[in-house]
């Protein structure tokens, strides 16, 4: 493959890396801190996307539709929380899996009543909407690389706040032992809130950033989630460093897989069967070094809870 | 003179009563409920204006409907189905849009000497060997389209082509059928993942492919992904993009701009001028605020396909008549002209489409034929002969 | 097990087997295969409860089994061997390597780590099953019902009932006797506390892998039959929802029982098939969005369903602490 391609396409791979991370930030986060296992995820970043394309047609601004969309993830995190969730930190993960597996359900419906189930058309503003050629012969959007900011952006946030703030050390002391830090005085029941709350506007950003992307519409959210997943187990659970680091892996591996393994498998077999039988190979690509990885190290890479 | 009386009021009591009248029962089974409900939905519609267009009487006859919503799972399809034959006794089980879905019910429904009548799903698998003379096809077949967009494109000298597709059967299916009838060479083959959100790696090995113009068969929201994507890319100014089954009624509202200026084919078109056509269209903008996407179409052709055929046949009891009516193939349809092949799928007209916008729409505007009384490639294999 | 549980499975059961003759009074033939194909999932749903329930391991990867179970019968069809006495036997023995297989990779994980390489796993194998081009890819293909020569003929209804019923019968009575032996009272055990297990000198991994394994072939048998329901296979029943849905099924049922997962299977799939029909009467066309009551109901189940249906009836040991981990 030309070199300039294969150049070109390691970046697309280290775009969607950020794209996996930007989604699977908000989960890492639950997830380790609260031992929650949140299959509603994906519906929150459906939410964000619907809410961002709505208020950017009201307000006819891109930036005041996201300026809007994101307080109004806020409370709607605030309110599942509290309405759904609450209950369900001290059940174990089965309990945890379908009950927010209902969730899915729930909000993929609702969506489809409150905003009909065609799919939703969200643009970009001209200013956003151009290419620059970095890379010589091959323009590359805009928009990507501004996601790409926002991601780095926040990881940086994330990690800012958990291990340089007072409230990250609340939080990094209520996963310990939450017992401890309410008899000191702290509201424990606030602080969990305010943390789903948080990873739902991480969720519902991914979403408003994507929405522009790819098609707005009910169960968007779902084929995000299950690779959010993935990375989150392979980076290990609750480590935001390990979720940054597998989520580029992962971004890589998929990418090239995809462009590669048809050719390399061509060396192989006829030209027909390589073509079908790659992206097939390259769709379980994902899940096979999961499982290889887990294998080895049942953790993930970079445990940050113990058991 | 009391005999008379009596005999008299003997006389008008029968012909008060009407004798048991016979009646037609219909199962119409589509996806209703999740994600592909937004194509189920819209044939229901149609199928409802259709019988409201009859005085809601197929043939003349008391009409049942039994609606089902197969949730697009062939096991949900298969139950329906059973249910339909066994318990309500249908004379007709008809809907489906998916060949997955009828592939599952095929077998059983025909087995069970009910007829089966597509709405929609138009497998390579029961339009040759596998066809029947229980099931009619009032759609398509899925080769269609791709083959004439492959006539078309050579037609017009286009002659370095780069194809893309899902990774699953109808995706090369509509690869193959493109290849059958377009003569010029294959810049790329690729099939991307079933579901697939982000084309971007896609996009970059397709420019570097430079191909003279891309063709691609990416429905629903795979569609809506990659034209906005391909779009952002700069690609659509460049490399033309030529599609089936991507830019219709249904997706264009959420491409917009970026769809415009790349040319379909269909079998149908809102804009197509004949009397059937612009009732169905203006009755379904009326009642329902919206232009009718194909499905729709095709599930209001099935009202009329039916009401034609039963009232030619003079009833749904005997039924080698019925199947000789249904044949002719001559009911009104919003196709204009219509005609049965051997294996019971249509032989139609393709026309060439081009997405525009225009007084504030957007919409696929009707160029031309691109194929005209197109059967499809697989009748020959079918051994009916009638 | 207690009366009132003895007397709960045995009313079941009998409920069952006398489905057929009922629908053959009222000339309903329709219901015959409407049940089987509950008992279907019964049986999937059962197998899933031998590993959930009594071994604490949350696979969420079950329906692959199913998927395995059905390709077998379905590849075998389509190259022309349609002998259920071959066809029954491979499916059930490829669903138990690739169980083998899987679990073995698995089992090194726990808690969470486990349900997503489960998911995963079964993942791999949906998508392997949609690149199949000659099989069917994602369309499926269909297949002929199993011929068992001289023995019975499955294309009738009544016969294909009652085959369904004995196997789940069998698998029900195994079962009993499986987890009241002792190899089932070393994964309760495990279930509880593994350390302890292994402390006390047994080898938990291979006690959990042989459960598994069972698990996985049974539900094999539940996809050789599930073919034989549809004459058809497809993809479709490895997808990770289906996993979803067996789960909600035994949760329903009464997780930790043999007979709750077959009042679950039945509950879900009942309630599934009725509830559009009922939101219909209330209002016209709102059974399209069935998912917005199905959904709540799931979440109320899991949140105040103690033991499910199962310990509805026999409520005297409620909350038996089969939820906790």
């Amino acid at each position: 493959m030309d070199p300039l391609l294969l150049l070109e396409q390691t970046f697309n791979g280290f775009q969607f890396g950020i794209m996996l991370f930007l989604i699977a930030a908000g989960l890492t986060l639950v997830f380790g801190i609260m031992d929650m296992v949140n299959l509603a995820h994906g519906s929150l970043v459906m939410v964000g996307a619907y809410l961002a394309t709505t208020f950017i047609e009201w307000t006819g601004s891109f930036i005041g539709g996201l300026a809007l969309a994101i307080p109004a993830t806020f409370a709607i995190g605030v309110l599942v929380e509290i309405v759904a969730l609450r209950t369900l930190y001290r059940r174990n993960h089965l309990d945890q899996v379908l009950a927010t597996f209902g969730l899915i359900l729930f909000f993929n419906e609702i969506v489809r009543i409150v905003w009909g189930p065609i799919s939703l058309y969200s643009g970009l503003p001209d200013y956003l909407s151009g290419q620059v050629e970095f890379i010589p012969g091959a323009p590359y959007p805009v928009y990507r690389l501004i996601i790409i900011a926002v991601g780095l952006a926040v990881a940086a946030g994330i990690y800012l706040i958990v291990a340089k703030t007072r409230l990250g050390m609340l939080i990094r002391a209520g996963a310990s032992n939450n017992e401890m830090v309410g008899a000191l005085g702290i509201n424990i029941k606030s602080l969990f809130t305010f943390v789903f709350a948080l990873g739902a506007v991480f969720a519902g950003l991914a979403g408003m950033m994507l929405g522009p992307l790819t098609s707005v519409e009910p169960g968007m959210g779902e084929p995000w989630l299950i690779q959010a997943f993935v990375v989150i187990i392979i980076g290990g659970i609750g480590s935001i460093r390990g979720a940054f680091i597998a989520a580029i892996l992962i971004g890589m591996v998929d990418t090239l897989g995809r462009v590669l393994l048809p050719e390399f498998l061509r060396v192989f077999v006829a030209e027909a069967a390589a073509d079908t039988a790659g992206p097939a190979l390259a769709s379980m690509l994902i899940y096979i070094l999961m499982a290889a990885i887990l294998v080895v190290r049942p953790q993930g890479l970079f445990p940050a809870r113990n058991g | 003179m009391s005999k008379r009386i009596l005999g008299l009021s003997i006389a008008l009591a029968m012909a008060a009563t009407p004798v048991a009248a016979e009646k037609v029962k219909v199962g119409f089974i589509t996806t209703l409920s999740g994600g592909a409900g937004i194509i189920g939905k819209p044939m229901k519609n149609a199928f409802e204006l259709g019988l409201e267009h009859i005085g809601g009487r197929l043939g003349g006859l008391d009409t049942e409907i039994i609606y089902g919503d197969d949730k697009r799972k062939p096991d949900v399809a298969k139950q329906l189905a059973n249910k339909m034959v066994k318990k309500d006794r249908v004379d007709f089980v008809a809907g489906i849009i998916w060949s997955n879905l009828l592939l599952a019910i095929h077998g059983p429904v025909t087995r069970s000497k009910t007829f089966l009548i597509s709405s929609n799903a138009g497998p390579s698998a029961v339009a040759g060997k596998k066809c029947s003379e229980d099931f009619f096809n009032v759609a398509f077949q899925n080769d269609m389209m791709p083959e004439g967009m492959g006539k078309y494109m050579t037609s017009k000298g286009i002659d370095n082509v780069y194809v893309m597709a899902p990774n699953y059967q109808a995706g090369k299916d509509m690869i193959k059928g493109f290849k059958r009838m377009f003569k010029g060479k294959i810049a790329g083959e690729v099939y991307t993942k079933l579901g697939q959100k982000d084309y971007q790696a896609e996009i970059s090995a397709l420019r570097a492919a430079k191909p003279s113009a891309t063709y691609i068969f990416l429905p629903g929201g795979m569609g809506i992904n990659f034209v906005k994507q391909y779009a952002q890319a700069g690609l659509s100014k460049q490399i033309p993009l030529y599609s089936v089954y991507s830019v219709d009624a249904l997706t264009l509202p959420a491409m917009k701009e970026a769809a415009v200026g790349t040319y379909g084919v269909q079998h149908w078109s809102p804009d197509l001028n004949n009397t059937v056509n612009r009732r169905f269209v203006d009755g379904y903008k009326k009642k329902y605020g919206k232009t009718p996407a194909f499905y729709a179409a095709q599930a209001y052709d099935t009202v009329m396909f039916l009401d034609h055929a039963i009232r030619k046949a003079g009833g749904v009891s005997d039924r080698a008549k019925l199947r000789a009516a249904m044949r002719a193939g001559d009911f009104p349809t919003v196709r204009g002209t219509f005609k049965f092949n051997n294996n019971h799928f249509p032989i139609q007209n393709i026309y060439l489409r081009e997405a525009v916008h225009e007084g504030g729409e957007y919409f696929t505007r009707t160029k031309g034929v691109i194929l005209s009384a197109h059967g499809d490639a697989y009748a020959k294999d079918c051994g009916m002969k009638w | 097990m207690t009366k009132r549980q003895i007397w709960l499975s045995l009313i079941t059961l009998v409920l069952f087997a006398i489905v057929p003759p009922l629908t053959i009074i009222f000339d309903q033939p329709f219901y015959m295969d409407m049940m089987a194909r509950i008992m279907i999932f019964a049986m999937a749903a059962v197998s899933l409860d031998l590993i959930l329930g009594y071994g604490g391991m949350v696979s969420f990867g079950h329906a692959a089994y199913m998927g395995v179970g059905a390709y077998a019968v379905g590849i075998l069809s389509y190259y022309g061997i349609d002998n259920g006495f071959l066809q029954f036997p491979l499916a059930m023995a490829a669903s138990a390597i690739i169980g083998l297989a899987f679990g073995a990779m698995s089992l090194r994980t726990t808690g969470v780590y486990f349900i997503m390489i489960t998911l995963a796993f079964a993942q791999m194998l949906y998508f392997f099953a949609i690149s199949l081009e000659e099989f069917g890819g994602d369309d499926g293909m269909s297949s002929m019902r199993s011929e068992f020569a001289g023995l019975i003929d499955l294309n009738d209804s009544l016969q294909f009932y009652y085959l369904v019923f004995i196997c789940l019968g069998v698998v029900l009575y195994l079962l009993h006797r499986l987890v009241q032996s002792r190899f089932g009272m070393v994964i309760r055990a495990a279930r509880s506390n593994d350390k302890r297990m292994q402390a006390v000198g047994f080898s938990t991994y291979r006690y959990k892998l042989a459960g598994f394994t069972i698990a996985a072939t049974i539900c094999g048998l539940a996809g050789a039959l599930f073919a034989n329901l549809n004459e058809f296979v497809s993809p479709d029943v490895m997808h990770w929802t289906h996993s979803g849905e067996i789960m909600i099924m035994v949760i329903m049922g009464g997780i930790g029982t043999l007979i709750g997962p077959v009042l679950g299977a039945s509950a879900f799939l009942l309630l599934e098939e009725y509830l559009p029909e009922w939101m219909d009467m209330v209002m016209k066309d709102a059974g399209e969005h069935w998912a917005i009551i199905m959904g709540p109901v799931l979440i109320a189940i899991v949140l105040f369903g103690r033991g499910g249906i199962h310990a509805l009836f026999t409520s005297k040991a409620k909350a038996k602490g089969g939820n906790h981990d």
